[in-house]
């Protein structure tokens, strides 16, 4: 399993966001998680990358464990130093991008492999090269931020993730900031890195993209998984009322 | 008096008065990151102290504070001030501004989105890596404008030094003035502090510039 989290529960004051969820993320494997909003699918990826602290439970990558469960049953984070390493195993792509405005596209994906991994420059320049070719930008290299559309930033946004060589590759929302018309060149992209068999977890909006690229699908209601499976049964024949009263609402 | 030397030895005070210009700039700038940086820290006791340096700072008149530095020695320990007193002009300067500069630099630091951390943070730029690379080149952006307003305004107030009868430009230029019953070394003096801000505007404007191919 590239990713385990087991029994997360996370509460923001009196409000319980996850309850108690759980969810193994195998090589290769392309989890789509959709839900209505303030269902918590957010928040998981958000605890899954160590931006939110779970109240308990456990999470751990490639086998390793990044939180275990402490003597008074509360979720016990390892060092500064491992989670560190652990951080290593995942890229997050953000719902607003946030590239860094003063970077170049190039320098936005090369700084952070070049001064956090301390690898060799030539080779991350040749990598990231690579991956400008493949997102399409590969005439985009020397531009800002500001200069770019909104699909073309969140495709840098997505390279400079990949240029981390991760193990798995977080969406929060990947598409949601985008018109329409972006849409479709971001969701491409992440259609391409699904054939070459990257293991991401996709929190999205886009049913359709949903139903096509992912092995899995969870639908998340009110903090708890309600019902996941093959994208064609969950789709095409949901088990669960709150399933299909959610799938129902979309397609009006 | 002639023309020559009243212009001899208002250029005399113009070099005291540049000296506390730089000497300002030079410790109150950084100094000013210091106290943002303890005013943001999560120990109520030190960001709470911060806020009441600012406070007095900012709430009682600079000349009163170059006073304060200057005699406070004498008053509260019987301390000779022989010879402090461009020692005190100096530290009075620089912990005013500094105060002035820190809230500037805090506004810049909050105005940085969340997502800027959280993105630092996920590829795993350690907190010192972040604040270096990530936050602060954006911040010296986006507080540009507010940092001139505050250079400008401490070219002006140098003639405050008079407070404590140091021979600043401004001083000489009223000694002369009432000896003379001349309005001229006013002028000078105007065209003087003019002229300099000027060159503070137009370098700052460079500055600016220099940092204008994103936004």
């Amino acid at each position: 399993m590239v990713l385990e989290m087991k029994n997360i529960k996370k509460s923001f004051g009196d409000v319980e966001v996850l309850k108690d969820i759980s969810l193994a993320v195998d090589t290769s494997e392309v989890v789509s998680i959709i839900g209505p909003s303030g269902s918590g699918k957010s928040t998981l990826l958000r605890c899954a990358t160590f931006l939110e602290t779970i109240d308990s439970g456990e999470i751990s990558y490639t086998g390793t464990p990044a939180v275990t469960t402490g003597a008074d049953g509360k979720a016990e984070y390892v060092g500064p130093a491992e989670l560190r390493k652990a951080k290593q195993h995942f890229g997050l792509v953000f719902q607003n991008f946030n590239l860094f405005p003063h970077y170049s596209v190039m320098k936005n994906i090369t700084d952070a492999p070049i001064n956090v991994q301390k690898r060799d420059k030539d080779e991350v320049f040749a990598e990231a090269e690579e991956l400008l070719r493949k997102m399409d930008l590969s005439h985009r290299a020397d531009a800002y931020p500001c200069q770019l559309s909104g699909g073309q930033q969140q495709r840098v946004a997505i390279a400079r993730a990949l240029a981390m060589n991760p193990a798995i590759l977080f969406f929060d929302e990947p598409t949601s900031a985008l018109d329409p018309e972006l849409t479709g060149e971001v969701l491409k992209v992440i259609r391409q890195l699904a054939e070459d068999k990257m293991t991401m977890v996709v929190v999205t909006h886009e049913m359709p993209f949903a139903r096509s690229v992912s092995n899995r699908v969870i639908f998340m209601d009110g903090g708890v998984i309600v019902e996941q499976g093959d994208p064609e049964e969950v789709f095409g024949n949901p088990t669960q009322e709150r399933t299909k009263q959610f799938l129902k609402n979309y397609q009006q | 008096m002639s023309c020559q030397v009243m212009l001899s030895s208002m250029g005399e005070g113009m070099l005291r008065t540049l000296a506390i210009f730089f000497l300002t700039i030079l410790f109150s700038m950084p100094l000013g990151m210091v106290v943002t940086l303890l005013r943001r820290s999560r120990f109520k006791i030190i960001s709470g102290i911060m806020k009441v340096y600012i406070a007095i700072m900012r709430g009682t008149p600079l000349m009163l504070q170059l006073l304060a530095w200057y005699f406070g020695p004498y008053y509260l320990f019987g301390a000779s001030i022989r010879g402090y007193r461009f020692a005190a002009i100096i530290i009075g300067f620089t912990m005013n501004y500094a105060a002035y500069f820190a809230e500037i630099y805090r506004g810049g630091i909050e105005s940085i989105s969340a997502g800027q951390y959280e993105a630092a943070e996920v590829l795993g730029y350690s907190k010192t890596q972040t604040f270096f690379k990530i936050i602060l080149p954006q911040v010296m952006k986006t507080i540009m404008p507010s940092v001139t307003n505050e250079i400008i305004t401490l070219v002006k107030d140098t003639s405050l030094a008079f407070a404590l009868a140091y021979n600043e430009m401004f001083a000489i230029a009223k000694q002369i003035a009432a000896s003379q019953t001349s309005f001229t070394p006013y002028v000078v003096a105007g065209v003087f502090y003019f002229v300099m801000n000027y060159v503070v505007a137009f370098v700052m404007e460079r500055v600016e510039k220099s940092m204008d191919y994103y936004s």
